[in-house]
């Protein structure tokens, strides 16, 4: 993965499979700490305690097309290569919780990269779930909530190719204004 | 156009484009629009399904072709990445494989538009994630 925002859509297409109806993203930039902090929440399915201690391990996968699965240790692996770490927990019928730590200014950070696409490409995608992405960095803040959207939209469709443009102009002009770097 | 920056903002163009499109509910049919699924698992994220994607979405809006483009889930064709589904209305899917942004373009100019088939189809004997 070259960027965060591929990584991004990764963990949120895991989510989309445990059927998730509400999926939440929550960035959080501390440069006088220099962490980077990634939440994802979900209420899908959730894992067993067993799934759970095998998901970091690439030759798991719950995939019956192919033998490895390396979503999540790809993001391990990232998050530790910059001294930082990686943690989930799940319940089963509750939902999943995934937190990564970077060090902010480790050479090995991956940059965002396009932030705004990879959230607006997936939440279109699934217009049943809901999408929260927020967004901090040094105590300024921007939230993103499909239900917000959608209220707006008033009928039109989500999916629309002219009101994904939309939206991913509308989350880059918001990102831009919290100083968020690409 | 000035650039959306706030809710209010996409009121105002939500607003110009409830008077340029038709307001029938794509989520309930659907069957009567061009749909696109591109295959977005570790595989095709890695081999650049993203790009694929946006290129979809910014062609289909040149042409004003009312299409659906989403992502799924794995389909099974790692090794052909980025992989998409097309779905014309009244017509079986096809799937083609190694969709960089010059083969969107080609299949969107050649098959969505002139039905001319392109290379790089991937045979329809495959079962989705989804009906399984």
């Amino acid at each position: 993965m070259k960027d965060l925002s591929l990584h991004i859509i990764d963990i949120f297409q895991n989510s989309v499979s445990a059927k998730a109806t509400k999926i939440e993203l929550l960035i959080t930039e501390n440069t006088e700490r220099d962490e980077l902090l990634m939440q994802f929440k979900d209420n899908g399915i959730g894992m067993s305690t067993e799934m759970v201690n095998n998901v970091t391990n690439s030759f798991y996968t719950t995939r019956t097309t192919r033998k490895v699965g390396l979503g999540i240790p790809l993001l391990k692996r990232n998050a530790e290569l910059t001294g930082g770490d990686f943690s989930i927990t799940s319940e089963l019928g509750v939902g999943t919780e995934i937190n990564v730590r970077f060090k902010h200014s480790h050479i090995d950070r991956q940059p965002f990269g396009d932030l705004a696409g990879a959230i607006v490409l997936t939440a279109t995608s699934y217009p049943k779930t809901r999408f929260i992405y927020q967004h901090q960095k040094d105590g300024m803040e921007y939230i993103f909530d499909t239900d917000e959207i959608n209220e707006v939209l008033d009928g039109i469709s989500i999916q629309s190719p002219d009101v994904v443009l939309m939206l991913k102009e509308l989350i880059e002009s918001n990102l831009e204004e919290i100083r968020v770097k690409k | 156009m000035e650039k959306i920056k706030s809710l209010a903002d996409l009121k105002k163009r939500q607003e110009s484009l409830k008077s340029k499109i038709d307001l029938r509910d794509r989520a309930n049919d659907p069957e009567s629009h061009i749909q696109v699924k591109v295959s977005m698992s570790t595989c095709g994220i890695a081999s650049g399904a993203k790009h694929t994607m946006e290129i979809l979405i910014q062609e289909f809006n040149r042409h004003k072709i009312d299409a659906i483009v989403t992502q799924t889930g794995c389909m099974g064709f790692c090794f052909a990445e980025p992989t998409i589904e097309v779905r014309k209305p009244g017509s079986e899917p096809i799937i083609f494989g190694y969709v960089n942004e010059e083969k969107a373009i080609e299949i969107i100019e050649k098959y969505v538009l002139n039905d001319i088939l392109v290379e790089g189809i991937i045979p329809a004997n495959y079962q989705s994630i989804d009906n399984k």
